[in-house]
């Protein structure tokens, strides 16, 4: 906090087309999967394949559009957290389902 | 239209109670008299400035402080009001959906407006003073965050009398907390009043990652970081990953009634347990989130009360990260009952367990830090010497509802109300008392009265042996949680009087304490040198309370227990100072961005509660001019000159 340089290091946080790439692709994954459902489009196996791979898509938008994953000083946060994230986030998908299956 | 204006009324305020009268009448009273007080002393202007619009970390604890008291009586009344139910069954004290109500909002309040609040206090005053920052990371977020959790409390709080209380229970299980059988405004409170206070913990728990992980003092290593720290360090992790959760699933439960999906509902294809899957999913990790605090609070105290460096330094950190990690692979103990695979149960119960192990390493750290130690009997020490018999017998308790085949015995009775009880209140309660007895200094300057303390602390400690060891036995005869009668020949009203006598006892400690407080305004003793306790780390290396940079040098660290070592080489004459020039500091400046921005979160939750659009748009619209603002402003920091840090300590007593 000692030096005034908290407007200076702006620019390297992505540029305003960048930022309009990640929106209008973070639109368009979560349109697509409301489209086939609403629509009837697909249904069974088929369908709830391509909404997790929309859904994982739109976890690489948002990790690299607007949370910068590649930038920072020290990166070793970064990988230690993304690893931690997604021990979890496999522990919710997985584990759901896991605990689910045996409950329909 | 007075018909119009008639039905509104009665349907908008709640009615018909006199219990609820009463509230309406002291809510008024009360909201005058701070208004006149306010006008009559000229203090507007002054609660602007200093409060309402602080970005300081210390005044921020201090609102946490305040507004977590204000819950925690709350919802101690709403115990106190169960507890004369059950003792006398049968007199209809309070009707079925009077206790219906209560018991929801007695536990929501207690984990969310209460425990959550009163760990983020500590996190505050505490955590940048111990790393010896100036201040926290994002300090505007953190008043935001404040006035976000204000803004939810709030919105949970009024719907007592306007709308009606969500009476689900805690965690609003569906079908019974979907539209189809819980139509009306009372769960969408409870949904809004969390989810605004929701955003405002995640942020807190990034905020205090980033300081923690960036604003250390120059020398201080992780592993040289004070364990009150590195437990913050492991709440927060867990803040981040669980709450996104509870956001989620509250946000899919009122798409499920605003919207009619069926997310929840059987009809449309959903399944309800898939709620309580979810919901636990943050549940089981937000109790370590509250708990884990606590062990650091313990830590600091029983190495400076024993007079010791804490035993297994290195043991500590890897429990406490440990635990962090483990603590999301337990969550389906929770509902063994629901039915499922036995792989699943042997999974979780195995899990629930192992986790067991961490915490009974650092029991082991605390006996063996006070093994041989020159321990004195402060208040601070009392509480952590009366936690851990407490959470021991909490924690075993909790191994025994973890054996799954048992646990379909246990599930939901008494038993299972006094095991969380007891580490909830033995581990959580107990602690953060603890904490406050020992940085009450720090924050105001004085120590709290010891002899009104004690009777407090005696009232509160055989009040919890008295109301929740009954339970035990109550759970064993039958009794299941959430009745609001139940029949003599139960055979359950003796010990259930029992319990009710016990609720009163920490009703009176509660008394105590707040007189306590009250009388040590006017006559505790006052802390001139920083350091009453004679602590180890760096926040007793500055004057209490502390002036509003903290350091007007930034400390340089060399050791875990850095003041300690200072004092020692004082002591024998080896302490070399460093002559380091004082630089103007830079500090943030404060704002009314985070208090206005939560008021039209206020309105448009209280919008969304009622349905009524135009005014969650309103609110909404609010929000994001807010965001706008903030956003354009560039005005938000200053330098503090060298000649007034030179003042200010003067006036401490400290020359530089």
């Amino acid at each position: 906090m000692s030096h005034h340089d908290n407007h200076v290091h702006s620019e390297n946080h992505g540029s305003l087309k960048s930022y309009v790439i990640g929106f209008v692709l973070s639109i368009v994954l979560t349109i697509i999967p409301l489209v086939l459902v609403m629509n009837n489009v697909m249904s069974g196996g088929p369908l709830v394949i391509t909404i997790m791979v929309m859904a994982v898509l739109q976890l690489f938008v948002q990790l690299f559009f607007f949370m910068h994953i590649r930038e920072g000083e020290k990166p070793r946060y970064n990988v230690q957290a993304l690893i931690l994230g997604a021990v979890i986030v496999f522990t919710i998908v997985a584990g759901s389902m896991w605990i689910m299956t045996f409950n329909i | 239209m007075w018909e119009n204006i008639k039905s509104f009324a009665s349907t908008f305020f709640v009615t018909g109670d006199p219990l609820i009268y009463g509230a309406d009448v002291s809510i008024v009273l009360t909201m005058f008299a701070i208004v006149f007080v306010l006008t009559k002393y000229q203090k507007w202007g002054w609660l602007w400035r200093e409060w309402l619009t602080t970005v300081d970390h210390k005044k921020i604890g201090i609102m946490y402080l305040i507004a977590s008291l204000l819950m925690l009586f709350r919802g101690g009344v709403d115990a106190l009001l169960m507890r004369l139910q059950l003792a006398f069954p049968n007199i209809e004290f309070l009707h079925s959906d009077h206790y219906n109500a209560i018991f929801t909002t007695h536990g929501t309040i207690m984990i969310l407006f209460m425990a959550m609040p009163m760990m983020f206090a500590l996190f505050n005053i505490v955590v940048p003073l111990q790393l010896g920052a100036r201040d926290v990371a994002y300090p505007f977020l953190n008043a935001l965050s404040f006035w976000l959790f204000m803004a939810g409390a709030m919105l949970f709080n009024i719907s007592f009398v306007i709308g009606g209380s969500p009476d689900t229970g805690w965690l609003a299980y569906p079908p019974l907390s979907g539209i189809e059988f819980s139509p009306g405004p009372g769960q969408n409170f409870y949904i809004w009043g969390i989810q605004i206070s929701g955003i405002g913990s995640l942020a807190t728990g990034i905020n205090f990652l980033v300081t923690i992980l960036k604003m250390r003092a120059p020398g201080m290593k992780l592993m040289k970081m004070p364990l009150f720290s590195w437990s913050v360090l492991s709440s927060c992790v867990m803040i981040i990953f669980a709450f996104p959760i509870l956001t989620v699933t509250l946000a899919l439960l009122f798409i499920d009634r605003f919207l009619g999906a069926h997310f929840f509902t059987m009809a449309g294809g959903g399944n309800p347990m898939m709620y309580l899957n979810l919901i636990w999913m943050w549940g089981h990790p937000e109790v370590y989130i509250v708990v884990v605090p606590a062990f650091g609070i313990f830590s600091e105290i029983v190495a400076t009360f024993s007079k010791k460096v804490i035993f297994g330094y290195k043991s500590m950190v890897i429990a406490l990260m440990t635990i962090a990690v483990a603590s999301f692979f337990t969550w389906a103990h929770h509902f063994f009952t629901m039915g499922t695979d036995a792989s699943v149960i042997a999974f979780f119960a195995i899990s629930t367990m192992v986790i067991a192990i961490p915490t009974g390493v650092k029991v082991f750290n605390w006996l063996f830090t006070m093994f041989r130690g020159r321990i004195s009997f402060q208040q601070p020490m009392l509480w952590t010497i009366a936690f851990i018999p407490c959470f021991l017998v909490g924690g075993a308790t909790g191994v025994m509802l973890a054996v799954a085949p048992a646990d379909y015995q246990y599930h939901n009775s008494y038993f299972l109300i006094a095991h969380f009880h007891q580490v909830l209140i033995g581990g959580v309660v107990f602690g953060y008392l603890a904490g406050i007895y020992y940085w009450w200094p720090k924050m105001f300057g004085f120590k709290l009265d010891e002899r009104l303390g004690k009777w407090g602390f005696w009232l509160w400690n055989i009040g919890f042996y008295v109301c929740f060891m009954p339970q035990y036995a109550l759970g064993f005869m039958g009794m299941t949680r959430r009745y609001y009668t139940y029949g003599w020949d139960m055979g359950w009203a003796p010990l259930n009087l029992v319990s009710t006598v016990g609720a009163f006892l920490m009703g009176a400690g509660f008394i105590f304490q707040v007189w306590q407080i009250a009388y040590s305004i006017k006559h505790g003793e006052r802390d001139k040198t920083g350091d009453p306790w004679n602590g180890r780390t760096l926040e007793w290396s500055i004057p209490s309370p502390a002036p509003m940079y903290n350091f007007a040098i930034e400390p340089r660290v060399k050791e875990a227990d850095d003041w300690w070592r200072i004092k020692q080489e004082k002591a024998n004459g080896t302490y070399q100072e460093e002559k380091i020039e004082l630089e103007p500091i830079h500090m943030p400046k404060n704002s009314g961005i985070p208090i206005i921005m939560s008021g039209f979160w206020f309105i448009a939750g209280f919008g969304f509660t009622f349905e009524w659009v135009w005014m969650a748009v309103i609110g909404l619209i609010g929000v994001a001019a807010c965001m706008w603002a903030r956003s354009f402003d560039y005005d938000t920091d200053y330098y503090i000159p060298v000649d007034e840090i030179k003042r200010t300590e003067a006036s401490l007593g400290r020359g530089v």
